[in-house]
């Protein structure tokens, strides 16, 4: 008895702090979302009213071009960032295994992953702006007029992505680093006796052998990509008209400009939902772990 | 052979191009900060004339809006307690997850994982309301508080998958002597812990002192703002003050990067063992 007591005390502060800031938020911010703003239970209506909001999803978007809407352009972070990264990150952890000063290299990379987002937003204002950025100048090089590229509809979503490409490269890379580190040498020894080409062993061991880690990598990728917050909010408040607005900073709006608690519920409760679908292998490796 | 030193040259030719594409955003930003705005508003590449001056860091140290003396103070202020206390509750919590039997533990422990993949968006509003009403609103406490809470899941994942990896023979000799459960965890496996704890407390701490989001909800007096808080105000009236902006970052940045630097090898262990275990 007293031995249950003490040991229950390990446990009563991470649970009851989780509770209160956790817990209870989350399933106050779901019931929220089936609530009028007279709070009488709606369920899902506001749901559907909020799916047809032009902010969130705008048809004639994309017939017109940008702004889409949060929603659209929160996927389609998704879908430029997660390839480029999976791509980046295991392209610098095999190649600088090999370089001199690969050390180095990683390490500058990485930068990006300690600096702070909103700064990394700032960053990627500048490097695009007009007069001040160093990327339109490239650019004039072929022939392309300089411009602030985060000023205009057309480049301002692209602009970005490709910018948080940059800030989270570091994270890939150093995941695939250390994965690669744990595939036995033995390994490419046979098979290079077996007369395998350099090709044949990366996409029949390499890749194979990395699978864990492409799991961490794509779930913790699609989950920083729901996040987007600070980017946005530093390089172009959601602007211009709309071209860069995500789900998370849409949701800021909502609550907390608006005052519009019940749509805001609802953008955060669609965030959750993502997520969880994003997350589903990892929750379900640590359940599995766990048993 | 000849092929092979080919293929070497250029996967070093690529390597050094990336990094160099990887570096000229942080080498734009440190050339923007040292130099007044007269040389650098058409561009921070030409070098001449270049005049290397302390007036940009100064400008945002002591900015008439947002100083970011009182911001950098403000964010140790928070982050030191809101690294700390979190690790102690969760390793606490986590020691009892690895070790003890109890009922649902299983289902607890899922949920935690849950716990960490929800976005901040999710606990704002409620939380914004809770602080309201217990008068922690715009208080460095509050903020402290949620922060803390908000650490314990992955925290809390990473000590377990820790904890799990010791022996447990040592713990077991001890209780055969009498210990009781909270001296073997105090006086036996924290000391055993020391690494892991360090990469915690870093990943901590930085995921603290880089927080945006909860602090611009929870904090909104000007003289409590933290670093973080006052990067956007930085920007100038008209147009963008870009100096002292870059200085200002630059500030901001070099409590994280230091950190990175002196603590690499623990700060990518927890990254690691975090996500992946």
């Amino acid at each position: 008895m007293k031995q249950k007591l003490s040991r229950s005390l390990f446990l009563i502060p991470a649970l009851a702090l989780l509770s209160i800031f956790v817990v209870y938020p989350v399933v106050n911010t779901l019931y929220l979302s089936f609530l009028s703003p007279e709070g009488k239970f709606v369920f899902l209506s506001n749901y559907a009213d909020l799916l047809t909001r032009r902010e969130i999803i705008n048809p004639r978007g994309f017939a017109r071009g940008f702004a889409f809407g949060a929603l659209p352009h929160n996927l389609l972070w998704t879908l430029i960032h997660l390839p480029l990264t999976v791509f980046f990150g295991l392209l610098l952890a095999v190649i600088l295994r090999h370089v001199k000063g690969g050390v180095i290299i990683k390490s500058v990379i990485f930068l990006g992953m300690v600096t702070p987002m909103i700064i990394g937003g700032v960053l990627l204002r500048f490097i695009f702006d007009g007069r001040a950025g160093i990327v339109p100048v490239v650019l004039s090089i072929f022939n392309v007029a300089p411009r602030t590229l985060t000023a205009h509809p057309d480049t301002a979503l692209i602009a970005l992505i490709l910018g948080s490409v940059w800030i989270w490269a570091g994270f890939s890379m150093v995941l695939y680093s250390a994965g690669l580190e744990t595939i036995p040498k033995e390994l490419y020894e046979a098979a290079q006796i077996d007369g395998a080409t350099p090709r044949h062993i990366f996409f029949k061991i390499t890749i194979p052998m990395l699978k864990p880690i492409t799991t961490v990598v794509v779930t913790m990728t699609l989950l920083w990509n729901l996040r987007i917050f600070d980017i946005v909010y530093a390089a172009t408040m959601g602007g211009p008209g709309g071209a860069t607005n995500v789900l998370a900073l849409q949701m800021f709006f909502y609550a907390f400009r608006r005052l519009e608690f019940n749509s805001a519920a609802v953008v955060a409760t669609i965030l959750m939902l993502l997520a969880m679908v994003a997350a589903t292998p990892m929750i379900r490796s640590a359940w599995r772990e766990s048993r | 052979m000849n092929r092979k030193t080919a293929a070497t040259l250029l996967i070093h030719i690529i390597a050094w191009a990336i990094a160099l594409i990887w570096i000229v955003p942080f080498l734009g930003v440190f050339m923007a900060a040292i130099r007044p705005m007269v040389e650098i508003i058409r561009g921070w590449w030409h070098v001449d004339p270049f005049t290397p001056t302390w007036r940009n860091f100064i400008g945002a140290w002591n900015h008439a809006t947002a100083p970011l003396a009182e911001g950098m103070l403000n964010s140790f202020r928070v982050a030191i307690p809101a690294t700390i206390v979190p690790i102690l509750v969760a390793a606490i919590a986590a020691y009892g997850f690895s070790r003890f039997r109890f009922p649902l533990k299983n289902y607890l422990f899922i949920t935690i994982v849950i716990l960490m993949t929800i976005p901040q968006q999710m606990v704002v509003i409620p939380i914004f309301r809770i602080m309201k009403d217990i008068g922690l609103l715009d208080t460095h406490f509050g903020l402290i508080l949620v922060h803390t809470a908000w650490g314990i899941p992955w925290i809390l994942f990473f000590m377990r998958n820790f904890f799990t990896t010791l022996p447990i023979a040592v713990e077991e000799a001890a209780r055969i002597d009498g210990a009781s459960d909270f001296t073997i965890f105090f006086q036996i496996v924290l000391p055993m812990s020391i690494p892991a704890l360090i990469s915690a407390v870093v990943l901590q701490f930085m995921w603290v002192w880089n927080d945006f989001f909860l602090a611009l909800i929870l904090i909104f007096s000007p003289d409590k703002l933290l670093a973080t808080q006052r990067i956007p105000l930085l920007r100038g009236l008209f147009h963008v003050d870009w100096g002292v902006l870059a200085g200002g970052t630059i500030l901001v940045m070099l409590v994280p990067i230091i950190i990175f630097v002196l603590l690499q090898r623990y700060y990518i262990k927890g990254m690691i063992g975090w996500t992946s275990k």
